[in-house]
């Protein structure tokens, strides 16, 4: 219990003492706000902009949400595909894999060309950017599957979908909450960038207008928003996979 | 004479390795009675393992025929007529252990509550007891092999196929799991084909041991052992144990003086 607290309290014992630092820091050597604000700044921009600030991350949480499930119905079904049908798979995995090399990103612009400015083109880069990672590991996970186990359960008579079922999703789980983990991240990102190349509202487009206008703690209070949606939607991913695999936490050390 | 359970009839079997076409197993012929323990031995290579998997339906035969209570059964529907443990238990990591006790009676039909609840009727008996919400990671070897074998059991199929069940175990566990077994076997009378390459188990537990030959396996010798039932470890030094283990041992060529 004491290394558990250790470790929970470590971590921001160290980000309140960076916080301290740059409050000095700031304050000694008297920077300009616009240049670099102090966090009590920042603090400020949260009390004074907060509708503004909560309007604008609804639509980004929403755009996040959104992608991540489009990515994550997406993943799970080709990654299914790839797994059951060797033609499928021979045609379809290559790619997958070669395509993770690209920047999803960098096809937010064309999006903004075809789909314009509102919710769907941010979707769009947010699925996109997550879905490599979900597809890819449901793909592994399902290949991880015992097959020795699913011999085993052949020897029983069990159909393929009984096997499905009972041997290969359990497999995946742990694989797939993994994908889950880092496409959750990695969707924060895709909804900000959308953001960032066109777009009416969201954080992304308010951090941009604020620092047109040198309103810099406003972006900063953009950033520790979008930093907090990142961490808690991540540790989200990773409280439903200790609800979901009660059996993982005799198997593996797990991660925070 | 009684229908044998099981009867193999001029089995061959090949399989492809490197783009050649080997002979696991050639002409085998071989029965097993209701209520017969018997063992399989052979040197490694000798398709052992490849009998149980044509038995239980994973891997069909080239030639012969498999019947089942007397009925012969193609390859395609043979699954599920058998209950098979292989070489590792092959719990699943994300069942308790009373659920992976279940598992062949899900398979087989069973509702979840069902298949538990016949499951825990036995738990205290496989020396399981306390032990049911137990995952397999927190589980011994000699446990989890427990839990294999309750699962097997519980499939309540007439023959079961045990594939070296005790070879992933230390010498300790092993002894103490044999003893077991023979206990629980002398009980239960299910028929039982069992591989193994320990001639001393195979004496300790069958009523008969079958002697394959090097690939391409075929039936060489068939010992009948003459000891007494209920089986203690004490017959392990009795004579008539030393005289099917010498002849057995002879069969498989590796009696001193056999060696070049």
């Amino acid at each position: 219990m004491s290394d558990r607290l250790a470790r929970i309290v470590g971590p921001i014992v160290v980000l309140l003492l960076l916080i301290l630092g740059w409050e000095v820091a700031v304050r000694v050597t008297d920077t300009q706000t616009w240049m670099l604000p102090a966090p009590s700044d920042v603090l400020g921009s949260f009390r004074d902009d907060w509708r503004l600030l909560l309007e604008h991350t609804r639509v980004t949480l929403s755009e996040v949400l959104i992608g991540f499930g489009i990515a994550l119905a997406a993943g799970l079904i080709t990654g299914i595909a790839i797994d059951s049908n060797r033609v499928i798979e021979r045609a379809l995995y290559p790619l997958l894999i070669a395509s993770q090399t690209i920047p999803m990103v960098v096809l937010a612009p064309l999006f903004l060309i075809w789909f314009g400015y509102g919710l769907l083109p941010k979707v769009l880069v947010t699925a996109l950017v997550a879905y490599f990672p979900l597809a890819v590991n449901t793909v592994d996970g399902l290949k991880s599957t015992d097959r020795e186990l699913m011999k085993l359960l052949r020897s029983m008579g069990a159909s393929n979908w009984r096997i499905f079922r009972l041997a290969k999703v359990p497999s995946a789980l742990p694989m797939i909450f993994g994908g889950a983990r880092i496409s959750v991240a990695f969707s924060v990102i895709g909804a900000v960038f959308g953001e960032f190349v066109g777009a009416k509202k969201g954080l992304g487009y308010l951090m941009d207008r604020s620092a047109a206008m040198f309103e810099t703690p406003r972006v900063f209070a953009c950033i520790v928003i979008l930093a907090v949606m990142g961490v808690v939607l991540f540790a989200l991913v990773g409280v439903i996979e200790r609800i979901t695999l009660p059996w993982r936490r005799y198997t593996s050390a797990s991660i925070l | 004479m009684p229908t044998p359970l099981l009867q193999v009839s001029n089995l061959t079997a090949t399989y492809m390795e490197d783009g050649q076409h080997l002979t696991a197993l050639e002409d085998v012929n071989l029965h097993v009675d209701l209520h017969e323990f018997v063992c399989l031995i052979g040197p490694s290579g000798s398709g052992k393992s490849t009998l149980l998997d044509i038995i239980s339906g994973l891997f069909a035969e080239v030639a012969g025929s498999v019947e089942i209570d007397g009925r012969e059964i193609p390859p395609a529907e043979r699954a599920g007529s058998t209950s098979y443990m292989r070489q590792r238990d092959l719990l699943m990591p994300w069942r308790t252990a009373l659920e992976n006790a279940a598992l062949a009676l899900e398979v087989h039909g069973h509702t979840k509550t069902d298949a538990r609840a016949r499951a825990q009727e036995r738990f205290a008996e496989f020396g399981l007891a306390g032990f049911e919400d137990r995952y397999p990671a927190q589980l011994s070897g000699g446990m989890r092999q427990r839990v294999a074998f309750l699962r097997t059991v519980l499939a309540e199929r007439d023959l079961l196929l045990l594939d070296e069940p005790f070879g992933a175990l230390d010498a300790l566990n092993r002894s103490n799991l044999q003893q077991w077994l023979v206990q629980m076997w002398e009980r239960e009378q299910q028929s039982v084909v069992m591989v193994t390459h320990d001639v001393d188990e195979a004496v300790f537990l069958a009523d008969r041991v079958i002697v394959l030959s090097a690939r391409p396996g075929t039936v060489i010798h068939e010992e009948r052992i003459n000891l007494p039932r209920p089986r203690t470890r004490a017959m392990l030094t009795s004579n008539t144990f030393l005289a099917h283990r010498a002849v057995l041992l002879d069969a498989l060529g590796l009696l001193d003086g056999d060696v070049a």
